[in-house]
């Protein structure tokens, strides 16, 4: 019983100042001090301090990074990062599916940023490197990546002002299109195999908060390849997709008897606003823009 | 003529030969009423009805069928020709050559839009380089792939310094194959707006065969398939060796270039409407072989058949598995004709 009453020995207040220094001295160096992230694979990555030189392997986590305002700190890009200009001139290291390792360790990055497809990030961690791994398929998507990416760059305060200017963006762009195109069924085609951008893709999210409707049934999934004949009965009301592919659809078999195509219902986006569409990242607002642009002046 | 007795080689190929025709009008039939919602026989009345299954199921339907028949009687050719169960419609560089010119093509077009936007300018300028891109475009991918199968094997015979000896025209297809092939890859790793079409190009697809595309499969078919069948008495010799051809005056080496020109004319013609459709070349020949074992002439047509009954339960499936989805044919193809070579493979061991 007496042992209850026993004061806490010396160590105990030794220690416990110790650890309030420490706590005083690392708060005033906050920035010396080690970054724990979760990226979308679940894992834990530690960095020692705010990266100083980041590799971006897809575009969508390149434009946010430069959103973001760490763009000097870009060393190298996949070969498809072409926006802002800024990162043209940067050393590519691969395509969307496969990085150059050694063009990779060559940059000698702090952190190396990837899709969850990309097949060289176990190579890449077992050389030692930091991967934070994301998941880009929808807007929530697009949001809780912005935010890690602002906590890796050393203020978790950075993602705030992108994300209300996305929303300010989508917001706007709702605003624009007209009672009248509410709720008209769109097919928004992302390869001519013919794959299509489902509701639940942020191609899909976008068009629903514009007020339009998916063509295409949910249930399919973000990024159904249909049946070439499955378009021509669902007969929507209008159809998107890159320029080119836009152009040549009504010399496909049957697909001359769609009435939007042959009505002039059809956004056919040339490839660089067709870029800006498909990527998940901080253009999202200016997306919907671009929709909303072809959207209000479609022929009624 | 007696009836062909029952369990003799004859009756075989006679009830073989009547199989796959039941077969080709039951998948055709099958093929009208396969749609994005699975099966859905169509209502007469309804008035999209002429569009969806005239316009839509039935090109591909028959289409489907003649690129498989091409692909067949290809497969059949080669295999005939290089005595190896192994050889298949794109041994000779057909395949690489066709893949390589989609690729330039594609390449070509994006280069040139990019150069449309460049210049948006000048209007004169714009409207001839989209005149150039729609004009490529349309030529487009298939008059490319057919060019790029031929050239693959013209360069192939220039690299065999003709075709007097199968074994260095194989080494000659193989090798030009893998060198074609690479510099796809070097076009498709310089321009990568070209690496996504050119995937479902190597996938093969039979979803947009329209009623010209039946129209030239069909006359690829008219004139290759009794040409295949003149040349199948040269197969024939072949099986007895080189040598005994030589010896009974079959082996003309110009009579083995003509041989070489129906199969290359043939994959080209098939690849072009459908792209690198998997495995149907290899598997109907042997499919023939195994129920109805004949003479090259039999085997060549009833390889044809067998190729296109493949293709178009294979196309019926990709439709109807996971509707209104599709399934890439080539996979439905490979899947198919992999677990059927397993299936023999297995079968010939135990025997």
């Amino acid at each position: 019983m007496r042992a209850c009453f026993t004061p806490l020995p010396g160590w105990w207040f030794r220690s416990g100042s110790l650890a309030l220094l420490l706590g005083v001295i690392l708060s005033h160096a906050s920035l010396a001090a080690p970054i724990t992230l979760s990226d979308d694979r679940g894992r834990e990555v530690v960095l020692p301090k705010p990266p100083q030189r980041i590799v971006s392997l897809l575009p969508s986590l390149t434009e946010s990074i430069c959103a973001l305002g760490g763009c000097a700190r870009l060393v190298g890009v996949d070969r498809h990062s072409n926006w802002p200009d800024a990162v043209r001139a940067l050393p590519k290291v691969g395509t969307l599916e496969e990085a150059s390792v050694e063009g990779v360790v060559a940059l000698r990055p702090d952190v190396v940023l990837a899709d969850r497809s990309e097949r060289s990030v176990t190579r890449l961690e077992s050389l030692g490197l930091a991967v934070l791994v994301f998941d880009t398929t929808r807007h929530d998507d697009v949001r809780r990546s912005l935010g890690v990416l602002a906590s890796m760059l050393g203020d978790a305060g950075l993602a705030t002002p992108v994300w209300a200017a996305i929303e300010r963006d989508l917001n706007a762009a709702t605003a624009r299109i007209p009672a009248a195109v509410h709720g008209q069924r769109v097919y928004f085609e992302v390869d001519t195999a013919p794959y299509a951008a489902g509701e639940s893709s942020f191609i899909g999210q976008t068009l629903q908060r514009l007020g339009l409707a998916n063509a295409v049934p949910a249930a399919l999934g973000p990024f159904p390849k249909l049946n070439p004949e499955f378009v021509v009965r669902l007969q929507p009301d209008v159809v998107m997709g890159a320029a080119e592919s836009v152009k040549a659809m009504p010399r496909r078999p049957g697909w001359s008897a769609i009435h939007a195509l042959r009505h002039g219902r059809s956004c056919g986006y040339p490839p660089a606003v067709y870029d800006l569409l498909v990527r998940p990242g901080p253009r999202l607002g200016e997306a919907a823009q671009r929709l909303a642009d072809c959207v209000v002046r479609l022929p009624r | 003529m007696s009836q062909p007795r029952e369990g003799g080689p004859q009756f075989a190929r006679h009830r073989l030969a009547m199989a796959l025709a039941v077969l080709s009008v039951v998948l055709v039939a099958a093929g009208l009423g396969a749609g994005s919602d699975g099966w859905s026989w169509p209502r007469w009345d309804a008035a999209d009805a002429a569009l969806i299954v005239g316009q839509i199921r039935a090109p591909r339907s028959l289409g489907a069928w003649l690129v498989g028949a091409l692909l067949g009687l290809a497969g059949a050719i080669a295999q005939g020709l290089f005595r190896n169960p192994l050889a298949d419609p794109y041994l000779l560089g057909s395949a690489a050559g066709a893949s390589l010119a989609v690729v330039l093509v594609l390449a070509a077009g994006s280069l040139v839009g990019a150069v449309t936007v460049a210049g948006a300018g000048a209007t004169s300028i714009v409207g001839a380089a989209g005149g150039l891109a729609d004009g490529l475009a349309r030529l487009g991918l298939v008059g490319a792939s057919f060019v790029g199968a031929l050239g693959g094997v013209m360069l192939t015979l220039a690299m065999a310094r003709g075709a007097q000896h199968t074994a260095r025209l194989l080494l000659a297809g193989v090798v030009v194959g893998v060198v074609l092939a690479a510099l796809g890859d070097l076009v498709a790793s310089a321009a990568p707006e070209a690496l996504r079409e050119r995937q479902s190009f190597l996938l093969g697809s039979t979803g947009f065969l329209d009623w010209t595309g039946v129209a030239l499969l069909a006359a690829g078919l008219v004139i290759s398939l009794p040409l295949a069948w003149r040349l199948a008495r040269l197969l024939d010799a072949l099986t007895l060796g080189e040598d005994t051809a030589v010896s009974l005056g079959l082996a003309a080496p110009r009579w083995r270039l003509l041989l070489v020109v129906v199969l290359s004319f043939a994959t080209g013609l098939a690849v072009s409407q459908a792209g690198l459709i998997a495995f149907v070349g290899l598997v109907a020949p042997h499919l023939v072989r195994r129920f109805a074992p004949a003479t090259n002439g039999y085997t060549v047509v009833a390889s044809a058949a067998a190729g296109g009954v493949l293709l178009l339960a294979a196309d019926v499936l990709a439709r109807v598995l996971i509707a209104p989805q599709e399934l890439p044919v080539g996979v439905v193809t490979a899947v198919l004709g992999g677990a059927y070579l397993l299936a023999l493979l297995q079968r010939t061991r135990a025997a």
